[in-house]
């Protein structure tokens, strides 16, 4: 391993920090795209080059911008994500914005899955130059009337989110839908089933219905694919296929605390570490730090307990929001872990959050943070 | 006909002020995606609508249909409208 690129995206643009695997200084690189919303930069794994983000501005219709020189030139997809015009009588969908971005299997070198405000889901096949939707979720009808409308989804749109391709099988995927439920797919697609046995929903809610469900973020361990860990908006979950059953693991956390949140990370190699960031879900939901006293927490058995981790944090008087994409962890030994907030901080800890410090300050609303290993 | 471009789209076409020709204005945008890819489905969505903070207006007037017919010496302006920061 060469080098390591955070990829940061934000409301008003784009920023790349670059370090070696040491992680003392990190070099910016941005604003690229200044003005731009950007929910995700992500890139591909595969050839270690390709990033694509994910754009719009407040008056300018949802693309995809793509870059194969690590972000030294952009180009636009020239068909980005997009419903097919609705025939005379039907009501017609747009999207509104790309909201996640996932380089496709091993395998599939050229194919990416993204996930849309509103909830839908798009495939490309050519490295994101063009983008066709996946009939089998966005034509379903089970889906389509089931889904409501922009009213039942997040403040600034309902959305499909935490693209999960299984490592071993180019054709099963997981995807999260806020709201609407975990999903799942054997057969690249073409059909899906709900994977909520276990999760609770809202009070006074059915929750056998997947409508009512809310998973903020979905997480696969590398290291043993058959675990998924979850932060839903009713607590933290872990799976272990095959069980279709969810068991929430976070009646584990402190009370004073709860295990309300966005992110969650796993370890690259160990399955039972994983990594969460609460916040306030009382009252009108804050959605900020309890207390305003910032902190990760750690399991490293499974969510069977939690540790605090918030050296280096303000003590007091922080009052953030770590979005669900905002949490991202690096493959170093030990691991780096780094968080964006909506207050435009960003942090590291090159221990496994042992140790926090602040990378960058005064940024714009931190949407995303994703971590790759440079060529 | 003269199009005004708004300076938000200016990354596409590299000025502020382009000659295009079209029957209406879907052929006009047509035109402009033509010339300038990309351009179109920024102010456009896939269900031909403009786009929520997107105006358009032919000889002073807002327009809201793409099958608005357009003659050469018309002029047709594009705004952003204001949105929140």
């Amino acid at each position: 391993m060469h080098e390591l690129a955070l990829l940061v995206a934000t409301r008003k643009g784009a920023w790349i920090y670059r370090s070696d695997v040491g992680r003392r200084r990190w070099q910016t690189d941005g604003p690229q795209f200044l003005g731009h919303i950007i929910r995700h930069l992500v890139l591909d794994p595969r050839d270690s080059r390709t990033l694509l983000a994910a754009a719009k501005t407040g008056h300018l219709g949802p693309t995809i911008f793509r870059s194969t020189d690590l972000g030294k030139s952009w180009s636009e997809a020239s068909r980005p994500p997009a419903f097919p015009k609705a025939r005379a009588g039907e009501v017609g969908r747009a999207v509104d914005h790309s909201f996640w971005l996932t380089p496709g299997h091993a395998t599939e070198p050229g194919v990416w899955y993204a996930g849309t405000s509103p909830q839908a889901l798009f495939r490309s096949e050519d490295g994101g130059v063009t983008w066709e939707g996946v009939a089998g979720f966005n034509d379903n009808p089970d889906y389509r009337d089931r889904l409501g409308g922009t009213q039942d989804g997040t403040p600034d749109g309902p959305k499909l989110h935490s693209l999960l391709v299984d490592p071993r099988d180019a054709a099963h995927l997981y995807l999260g839908m806020s709201g609407g439920g975990v999903h799942e797919s054997r057969d690249a697609g073409q059909t899906w089933m709900p994977l909520i046995e276990g999760l609770e929903v809202v009070d006074g809610f059915d929750a056998s219905q997947w409508a009512f469900h809310d998973p903020h973020c979905l997480v696969l361990c590398p290291s043993n694919p058959d675990r998924l860990y979850q932060q839903n908006h009713c607590g933290i979950y872990r799976i272990d296929r095959p069980s279709n059953q969810w068991r929430r693991v976070g009646r584990a956390m402190p009370a004073e605390v709860g295990d309300i949140g966005f992110p969650i990370i796993t370890h690259p190699r160990d399955d039972r570490t994983a990594w969460v960031f609460p916040m306030d879900g009382t009252d009108v939901w804050p959605r900020t730090s309890p207390g305003g006293k910032p902190a990760a927490y750690i399991t490293r058995d499974g969510g069977e307990s939690w540790t605090r981790q918030d050296a280096g944090l303000p003590q007091n008087g922080a009052w953030w929001t770590v979005y669900r994409q905002a949490m991202a962890n690096d493959v170093c030994d030990p691991v780096g872990i780094y968080f964006g907030t909506a207050s435009g901080s960003l942090w590291m800890s090159a221990d496994e959050g042992e140790q926090w410090s602040m990378i960058a300050q005064h940024l714009p609303p931190v949407y995303a943070v994703e971590t790759a290993v440079l060529a | 006909m003269n199009v005004s471009i708004p300076s938000a789209l200016q990354s596409y076409t590299g000025t502020s002020q382009v000659e295009a020709s079209g029957m209406n204005l879907a052929d006009l945008f047509a035109t402009l995606d033509a010339r300038y890819p990309g351009i179109r489905f920024r102010m456009i969505d896939e269900q031909d609508r403009f786009r929520r903070n997107m105006r358009c207006f032919v000889n002073g007037e807002q327009v809201f249909e793409l099958g608005r017919p357009l003659s050469d010496w018309d002029e047709v302006i594009i705004l952003q409208a204001l949105s929140g920061g």
